[in-house]
């Protein structure tokens, strides 16, 4: 589904500050594959989901998606084809207008900006249903401003956004990280449904060590730009917390040195 | 204050609300300071002059409505594709726009129209009376917030509103966030340039000069109309914002009949301005010295 082939990215190039971010990155996806990412901070892991959504241009490598070579094509294009949720809650919906009308947005995804109303009554219906799905009482909440929601409910909303028009890819930034740990289930929770349900392929970013074990079907390590561990199948079945971490400063050669990643 | 003058004050204020309108478009939804609209106006003067004295009034406003989208699109293509930031692209267009605007002119710096037909004169000929110009100018106006208030409704207008409250969430939807800052400031301006254009024939008179200061002025519009007239829904914020010009024309009016002079008008558009927009931080300067100089009440114990 997705291919990554000697990816690199270098950031302030030719300054003190030069940093490779990216170190000619190699990545395959199946479909329907749920790969979550771990690593320490400054491992890339963002980098690596700004090159493929198209917010940073890369300087080598290819990056092919469903059979579409997308290296060069700019971000709004490839959204088409991309589902995106990020860390931050304030990122993801128009915080001015309803629920329903960021909603209409979603539903529209892919199809020409034009004249036709935003809104109808036959979509209002089809996405109320959706929205019952989150189990968040939303539904009857359409006409409400999204500034009024929690940020927890704003993810919700978001991750359900970004799947409402089923992507061939779903990038999930540490999209539970700013919230509370209650919200935070759930709305990880909400994710294993919509993705199992979807058959999503999906990449997940994470600094919870056993949540990254314990979702998806492959897990990704990256350490300086680059992945240092790839483990699936029954290597990954196996594999606890303390054997991750112990791998890590095998393959890595340095100390977890991060509390976050350590912790919860 | 006479009645006459007070027809005359609405009248005013209703033309210019067609600016605030504009300016609500870029300023607001789009979340742009937009500085074109010191140009694109007398664009649309101009061009609704010069039309006009050919003998084509009608033909003037809506020529001038295409120019002032057209001055919109400079800026918005300074901004998105040139990567200039949004203030200084508004400005580089308003330079740009005096040259162009001279040139509308044929090098003059001032026209006015003498006995040719006008829009308000042609209605004037139609339905007679002295509320001729009220009526005309509020049947545009009318007509426009409706065509205004059905465009934000289209998935484009959405994606237009989005793109003010978050451009990456539009991008991530997959929408070009150049192309609807294109299609947002293209149409603030069309609208600033007919407001030019319909002054100009009500007055029947334009010069090069008449754009300074209308950012200020349609800004504070759009904020007083905000307060005082509320924002509770859609429909309601682009009657507050036309209103909110016709209360602005209202101070103005007043200020002129208490004595004050005609060239000290811009100072007091910019202080309204400048105190409209600072004064929720005002007020929380004030309450802070409320606090401090107050008796203290130590909170009550059980």
């Amino acid at each position: 589904m997705l291919k990554l082939a000697g990816v690199s990215k270098t950031f302030s190039i030719g300054s003190i500050n030069e940093k490779r971010a990216l170190d000619r990155v190699d990545l395959s996806l199946k479909p329907g594959e749920f790969v979550t990412v771990i690593g320490g901070n400054g491992a890339g892991k963002s980098t690596l989901f700004n090159c493929i959504s198209g917010m940073y241009e890369i300087e080598e490598g290819q990056i092919i998606l469903d059979g579409m070579d997308i290296t060069n094509q700019p971000e709004y294009k490839r959204s088409r084809y991309i589902g995106r949720v990020f860390q931050d809650p304030l990122k993801g919906t128009a915080f001015d207008m309803t629920i329903e009308q960021n909603l209409a947005i979603a539903l529209g995804k892919g199809q020409p900006a034009d004249f036709r109303p935003g809104v109808t009554k036959k979509n209002i219906k089809y996405l109320q249903e959706r929205l019952a799905l989150l189990d968040l009482g939303l539904e009857d909440r359409m006409k409400d401003k999204v500034g009024l929601l929690s940020g927890g409910q704003r993810q919700a909303l978001t991750l359900l956004m970004a799947t409402l028009v089923k992507p061939k890819l779903l990038l999930l930034d540490e999209h539970t990280a700013a919230l509370d740990p209650a919200i935070a289930k759930k709305v990880m929770e909400l994710t294993r449904q919509l993705v199992e349900k979807e058959n999503l392929s999906t990449l997940m970013i994470t600094h919870n060590m056993k949540a990254s074990l314990e979702f998806g079907t492959r897990t990704i390590m990256m350490h300086d730009g680059k992945i240092i561990m790839d483990i699936k199948g029954e290597e990954r079945n196996t594999m606890t917390v303390d054997k991750l971490i112990a791998q890590f400063e095998k393959r890595s050669g340095t100390a977890l040195e991060n509390d976050r990643m350590l912790l919860s | 204050m006479s009645f006459q003058a007070i027809i005359g004050t609405f009248e005013l204020g209703i033309i210019y609300g067609i600016m605030a309108l504009g300016v609500f478009l870029s300023f607001r939804t789009l979340n742009m300071p937009d500085l074109t609209v010191d140009g694109s106006f007398v664009t649309g003067a101009a061009v609704s002059v010069v039309l006009s004295m050919s003998g084509h009034p009608i033909l003037g406003l809506i020529l001038a409505f295409i120019a002032g989208g057209g001055a919109g699109c400079i800026t918005a293509f300074l901004h998105t594709k040139l990567k200039i930031q949004a203030l200084l692209a508004g400005i580089l267009a308003m330079l740009a726009l005096y040259s162009i605007n001279l040139k509308i002119m044929s090098g003059r710096a001032n026209i006015a129209l003498l006995n040719q037909p006008t829009v308000f004169s042609e209605f004037e000929k139609i339905i007679g009376g002295d509320y001729s110009k009220l009526i005309l100018a509020s049947l545009i106006v009318l007509f426009l917030i409706i065509i205004f208030y059905l465009f934000l409704n289209t998935r484009l207008g959405f994606l237009l509103r989005a793109t003010g409250d978050n451009d990456q969430m539009v991008r991530a939807m997959g929408v070009n966030t150049d192309m609807t800052i294109f299609v947002g400031l293209g149409i603030a301006n069309a609208f600033v340039a007919l407001c030019g254009a319909l002054l100009a024939q009500y007055q029947s008179y334009v010069d090069v000069g008449m754009g300074v200061g209308m950012v200020v002025i349609a800004l504070a519009s759009v904020i007083i109309g905000e307060v005082v007239f509320g924002i509770s829904s859609l429909m309601r914020r682009l009657f507050a914002v036309v209103l909110g010009s016709c209360l602005y024309r209202f101070f103005i009016a007043i200020a002129l009949e208490l004595g004050l002079p005609a060239d000290d008008l811009k100072l007091v558009s910019a202080l309204i301005v400048a105190l409209a927009i600072s004064a929720p931080v005002l007020k929380e300067h004030y309450n802070r010295l409320k606090r401090k100089y107050s008796p203290t009440k130590p909170p009550a114990s059980k």
